[in-house]
């Protein structure tokens, strides 16, 4: 069954899958995880503030986030980012914007909604005593989140956030759409261009498959790690 | 120095939970706030630094209104030490680190100077040995005097103990009130919801009781004890006191 089929093909594009492909996902993966959380957070707040309107448009913007299939997004904002910039930067025709700054911005403000729950139960997952404790002590609103909530909170959420991660580093594998090489468009470039699509679809399966695993693994380990004892 | 006049909280238009409360602590007085659960006494001391808002009447604390939305809490509540029932030690932080972060970070003292505090601090409450603890690793008992120390690490001018043994087991509950004994023979004013009457009659000036969101009686120590006036407190005090 396997006669026919020519593995040797994986070790000539090597260098092309790794050094240009997983490049480019794993960037891409860690940049829009760091972007996603940083305005996660900032919605997850904005959810959880006592401001109604700061509330009910967080509420909005994840409702809205979620109920759409990533592939949508990515696409519409790869034809809509030009045109926003344009209008924010008062151009006189669309600004030009990469393939990868576009779908980065999409991987930030789409995994924002789902972090920034992840982001609120975690918060909620502290007991109001602490953050009373704290403003008794005279800590402002943002000191109190800074010093006492966030840290705590972090650490309860942590796992969810690395295992949301990881569903994120497949999800990339998604920019095919924009033809961007990125491992997986790189695979199937030369799935393609050689005719060998079960070799390189399989080896592209097995390489995510490692890479999760692994990662899934370290997740767990440090879960037990730094939980807090209370 | 802690002057409440006229405060009505509601929870919701049809549960009232104070009802024109009306007291006063002078400095250096011990007042202690006793009364059934579901009373208003928790509520009550949470007002004093505006952890509670409440809708109507005036609390003042060394003449600044607390009610004031001109007033500055945090800059307020950094003067007023405050004691939880379930402690609330920063779990994440290590006990020095819990008494040096509102030295800090509200009084902008150095990390130096706020150590060498806080370790002053856990030694009056004898626990200097276990500064560089977690909260979870110490008893109940020992993170209470460890939360007391991290209120009077800010020099605070009153203290507020919110049933600071109601959470503690039966022999931890002592060591807790030796201290705070001993912080009331030094002067230090203080605002104290408990059940423990023995402390009450130990160092107490005045007691409040209350029930149903209503200051029922409020007594010098000897009359509280010698003959409330009020049926009610006859009835809690026969209550607590029998055993």
């Amino acid at each position: 069954m396997f006669a026919n089929l020519d593995f040797d093909v994986i070790r000539r594009s090597l260098a092309y899958l790794f050094v240009d492909g997983m490049t480019f996902t794993l960037t891409l993966t860690a940049l829009s995880a760091a972007g996603g959380l940083i305005f996660g957070t900032l919605i997850a707040l904005m959810r959880l503030s006592s401001h109604r309107v700061l509330g009910w448009v967080a509420g909005l913007y994840v409702d809205f986030m979620r109920s759409l299939p990533l592939v949508l997004v990515i696409f519409w904002f790869y034809f809509l980012v030009p045109y926003i910039g344009q209008w924010l930067t008062g151009a006189s025709r669309p600004i030009k914007v990469g393939a990868f700054a576009s779908s980065l911005i999409t991987f930030i403000l789409f995994e924002a909604a789902y972090f920034s729950e992840i982001m609120r139960a975690g918060i909620q997952s502290i007991s109001r005593g602490q953050p009373a404790a704290a403003s008794a002590l005279g800590l402002t609103y943002s000191q109190t989140m800074r010093y006492v909530v966030l840290p705590q909170a972090f650490r309860n959420m942590l796992p969810v956030l690395l295992t949301q991660t990881i569903v994120l580093f497949q999800d990339t594998s998604l920019v095919y759409v924009l033809s961007i090489p990125d491992f997986l468009g790189a695979a199937s470039k030369v799935a393609q261009r050689d005719g060998r699509l079960v070799e390189m679809y399989l080896f592209a399966a097995l390489v995510y498959f490692t890479i999760s695993c692994i990662a899934s693994f370290g997740v767990r380990r440090l879960q037990s790690r730094i939980a807090i004892v209370r | 120095m802690i002057d409440i006049s006229h405060v009505n909280k509601w929870y919701s238009p049809a549960f009232q939970v104070l009802k024109d409360c009306t007291t006063s602590v002078a400095k250096g007085e011990v007042v202690v706030v006793c009364g059934p659960s579901g009373s208003g006494k928790s509520t009550l001391i949470k007002c004093v630094n505006a952890l509670e808002p409440f809708q109507e009447g005036e609390i003042k604390v060394d003449g600044i209104r607390v009610n004031d939305p001109k007033t500055n809490l945090p800059k307020l509540r950094a003067r007023v030490g405050m004691v939880f029932q379930h402690f609330e030690l920063f779990p994440h932080l290590k006990i020095i680190d819990n008494l040096c972060l509102a030295q800090e970070k509200v009084l902008g003292r150095g990390h130096e100077e706020a150590a060498a505090k806080a370790m002053k601090l856990l030694e009056r409450v004898g626990l200097n040995d276990h500064a560089q603890k977690f909260p979870a690793q110490l008893s109940g008992g020992q993170q209470q005097r460890v939360a007391i120390a991290r209120a009077l690490a800010m020099d605070p001018i009153a203290m507020l103990f919110d049933e600071p043994t109601s959470a503690l087991d039966p022999e931890m509950i002592s060591e807790v009130l030796d201290v705070m004994v001993d912080l009331a023979r030094e002067g230090m004013t203080m605002m104290v919801v408990t059940h423990e009457m023995g402390f009450a009659r130990k160092v107490a000036h005045r007691v409040i009781f209350m029930d149903r969101g209503e200051i029922v009686e409020d007594a010098d120590k000897e009359d509280f004890f010698g003959k409330p006036r009020s049926e009610r407190a006859q009835k809690f005090l026969s209550k607590i006191l029998s055993h």
